[in-house]
């Protein structure tokens, strides 16, 4: 029976990955201390065997993938690569922002990501294997954002939850797209949420805003909430305490001084890119953020954010690798683009560590992942080989 | 002998300049090899002598200063950065020789004290890319300054060094007046330089018999009769290969001394680049793409420009990048196969070069205005901080001093300037 499974798996239109070794100097499993020549077995794209090289014997045959330092495939927890494209041409490969209305929770990321756009294999090459991609953070609720495996075959192949969040922007950055002012835009979400509310306890709700809408207030998945200053992140926490849904936020570049607030809330942080230009609402921003998260005890993950202009998209590992060189210890950084960053997207099951039964992701270094003159020389999604070069 | 003789004279300086000693330092002189137990000693705002312990006469009157092994490196030299919000040309004409950037510049942003977190000293402050032409840029020294003035860098009677800042490709492309093709671009700057050439034979004319009434002065031709002279050098933006090429053109066609400025498809006409002997200030970035002319950007210019021989620097194009992090954008060239002498050498006198300054600034040399940098480690390492920043041996900036350092990593109050009426400044 299970002979004939595997049977199907190969005759599907996915090619069936190869076995594969990968072979470490320095492997960090995420899932305890770093194995010094580590070895990693996959099988049929998953995770067969894990431990030092005395202890996993790789069956002749099997190809070997070696590195200098190899870790969990990386993951992105905040992006929105796929919907905006490397021409950044308006029309063409722009989807990240309808400006249809203020208030669209309806629009699905999976809708508008395009695997194929150059950006994504471009991060790939990186290590990156996993991104929750969506709805840029323009307008006061601006869409979805789903989690993708960086295959780039279709949106449905590649998808690992969707919809994965519920998108919501306060402050500058969605004002004057419907509310003008902070006080209408609080006023505006919260009829939002009341008239989801009532039509849930009525068995009214109907429609595609009304299906997501109740995504949110019935716990099923998390509003994520950009908010940048103290004030509009202590707004965001207002509305959660007034509708006790779950809630992340996002870009935060003032959430320290919030973190008695965020922390009895549990309110985890989706911290903006480290190299974010430090104006506008951002202009506090400190690239001391992650390692003071860290050290308050508040879970956080690395994102790669929104870029309008060039460069069009980031490349999250190198922002974690700001954090790094200002204070956060690698650990700490690592887990916030693994195992730490999976378990707030709620996909910790399937990736994020090296576990034996997980996807077989993993990114393989030619040195120290966080140095700025090391290269990804491989990427490997579901046992697959993405990318393998010096980037 | 002359060597020997300038020697001297440096010993007989003015006495009431302090002396400085930095000692027990990695030193990077840019102009010559690494020297692992290095001495640099600054009399007043110059550098008097550089070399290894044991090999530099130290002055009997000198503060002396023990780096303990930390590194020292050249202050860095920025070729393009729109730190300041200055601004050159309006919306009324594509080409605009006569405005000056620094009459836009606000010397109390708070970009300026973060350039210096990042170790840079000399700044090419620049107009913006959506003209032919659009002004004269600011080579600006990064002194603690009160004025704009306090940042000029002076050359014989009181000249103001700085550029001419050019750009080609979609960028200046709009409605008319502005030019509507890349053929009109070239079209209406070629008739514009022939003008330039015409009002400075007029004058030369003129100066060669002084009769009559002098011609009319005019500031834009002015500045323009002095890129023809080439001692304002043209900092000129171009991406695409064929915009490239056609700066090459330019060049020749009226003897220009030309900076290519980003030069992002720069790999696809190396060999022309090289062959016209054509410097190239490089922008180093994360990712390809955000517009057109940057979808063929290449993570290898730096290093198939510098084995072509090209004289390579790299640039901030701040805000596009970080003056903070100018020394990751060389490691990023590293990261893609700049050699990491070639890659220092880009920060430093390579862009001393493109600015017409190698004689003041961008190595450690004897003679030398005293801008350098303190670091806590290798430069290129990801954990290597800048400690000090010195502007002609001023401390510029102090990793130390929590005033300075709020604007190395950021945080409530880096949005400012000046200490402002923050509410609960550094609350929990």
């Amino acid at each position: 029976m299970i002979t004939l499974f595997a049977a199907l798996a190969i005759l599907s239109s996915t090619p069936a990955a190869e076995n594969l070794a990968i072979r470490a100097e320095i492997l960090h499993t995420q899932e305890g201390a770093p194995i010094k020549n580590g070895v990693v077995l996959i099988e049929d794209g998953k995770i067969k065997a894990v431990g030092t090289a005395e202890q996993v014997t790789i069956p002749t045959g099997t190809r070997v993938l070696r590195a200098a330092v190899a870790t969990p495939g990386l993951i992105d927890a905040r992006s929105t690569l796929g919907l905006t494209g490397i021409y950044n041409q308006q029309g063409h490969d722009q989807d990240q922002q309808d400006n249809g209305g203020a208030v669209q929770p309806e629009l699905r990321a999976m809708d508008a990501y395009n695997p194929r756009e150059a950006l994504i294999s471009y991060v790939r090459s990186y290590g990156i294997t996993t991104v929750n991609t969506g709805h840029a953070a323009g307008s006061l609720m601006s869409g979805q954002t789903f989690v993708v495996k960086l295959h780039g075959r279709t949106p449905d192949a590649d998808s690992v939850k969707s919809p994965s969040f519920v998108l919501a922007t306060l402050g500058p950055g969605s004002l004057g797209r419907g509310p003008g002012t902070r006080a209408k835009q609080l006023s505006e979400l919260r009829d939002v949420f009341r008239g989801a509310q009532r039509a849930a306890k009525a068995g009214t709700a109907k429609g595609q805003k009304a299906d997501a809408l109740q995504l949110v207030i019935t716990k099923k998945i998390p509003l994520l909430v950009t908010a940048y200053t103290a004030q509009d992140i202590a707004s965001a926490l207002r509305l959660k305490k007034e509708f006790g849904f779950d809630m992340v936020l996002d870009g935060g570049a003032e959430a320290t001084t919030m973190a008695a607030e965020l922390r009895a809330a549990k309110v985890p942080v989706f911290i903006h890119p480290l190299m974010q230009r430090p104006n506008g609402e951002a202009q506090n921003l400190s690239y001391e953020t992650p390692a003071k998260l860290n050290e308050l005890g508040i879970a956080f993950a690395f994102t790669s954010g929104y870029e309008g202009y060039v460069p069009k998209v980031r490349v999250v590992l190198m922002e974690a690798a700001v954090a790094v060189a200002n204070g956060l210890a690698d650990a700490d950084a690592l887990n916030g683009l693994t195992l730490g960053a999976a378990k707030l997207l709620g996909i910790e099951k399937r990736t994020g560590s090296l576990a034996v039964g997980k996807d077989a992701d993993l990114a393989l270094f030619d040195g120290d992942p966080f140095e700025y003159t090391s290269h990804c020389t491989a990427t490997v999604i579901d046992g697959k080989v993405v990318w393998e070069g010096k980037r | 002998m002359l060597f020997a003789l300038a020697a001297g004279l440096c010993l007989l300086a003015p006495q009431t300049e302090p002396v400085t000693v930095y000692e027990n330092a990695v030193i990077y002189p840019v102009s010559g090899p690494k020297i692992e137990r290095g001495v640099l000693v600054i009399r007043g705002n110059k550098i008097e002598s550089v070399g290894a312990a044991g090999a530099v006469t130290i002055p009997a009157d000198a503060k002396r200063v023990d780096l303990n092994g930390k590194v020292l490196i050249p202050g860095l030299v920025d070729t393009h950065s729109h730190v300041g919000g200055g601004d050159g040309a309006d919306e009324s004409s594509p080409i605009q020789p006569d405005a000056k950037v620094w009459e836009g510049i606000d010397v109390q942003n708070p970009d300026f004290i973060r350039a210096a977190a990042g170790g840079l000293t000399t700044i090419n402050i620049m107009p913006g890319s959506g003209h032919l032409m659009s002004g004269q840029t600011l080579y600006a020294k990064n002194r603690k300054a009160r004025t704009v003035e306090d940042l000029f860098i002076l050359g014989e009677n009181g000249w103001i060094y700085g550029g001419l800042k050019m750009a080609n490709g979609t960028n200046p492309i709009g409605t008319p007046p502005f030019p509507g093709t890349r053929s009109k671009s070239a079209a209406l700057i070629r008739q514009k330089f022939q003008e330039a050439k015409d009002y400075q034979k007029k004058w030369k004319d003129w100066e060669a018999k002084k009769e009559g009434e002098s011609p009319d002065r005019d500031p834009g031709l002015d500045a323009m009769v002095e890129a023809l002279e080439g001692k304002r050098i043209v900092q000129h933006h171009t991406h695409r290969a064929d915009d490239i090429l056609a700066v090459l053109r330019l060049k020749q066609e009226f003897g220009l001394k030309v900076v290519l400025q980003h030069v992002s498809e720069g790999i696809l006409v190396a060999d022309e680049i090289a062959k016209t002997n054509t410097p190239c200030s490089i922008i180093v970035l994360d990712a390809p793409g955000g517009k057109l002319e940057a979808v063929n950007y290449s993570s290898e210019t730096g290093r198939v420009l510098e084995r072509q021989g090209v004289n390579v620097a790299i640039h901030t194009d701040d805000g596009i990048t970080e003056s903070r992090l100018f020394l990751r954008s060389a490691a990023y060239a590293v990261r893609g196969g700049m050699t990491e002498s070639g890659a220092l050498r880009a920060l430093t006198l390579s862009g001393a070069e493109m600015l017409g300054l190698e004689k003041r600034v961008g190595s450690l040399e004897p003679g030398k205005d005293a801008d350098f940098v303190v670091l806590s480690g290798s430069p290129f390492a990801t954990r290597t901080r800048v400690l000090q920043t010195f502007v002609e041996g001023a401390l510029r900036f102090d990793f130390n001093d929590p005033k300075m350092r709020v604007y190395a990593v950021g945080g409530p109050g880096a949005g400012h300037a000046v200490e402002p009426y923050l509410c609960c400044k550094g609350g929990n």
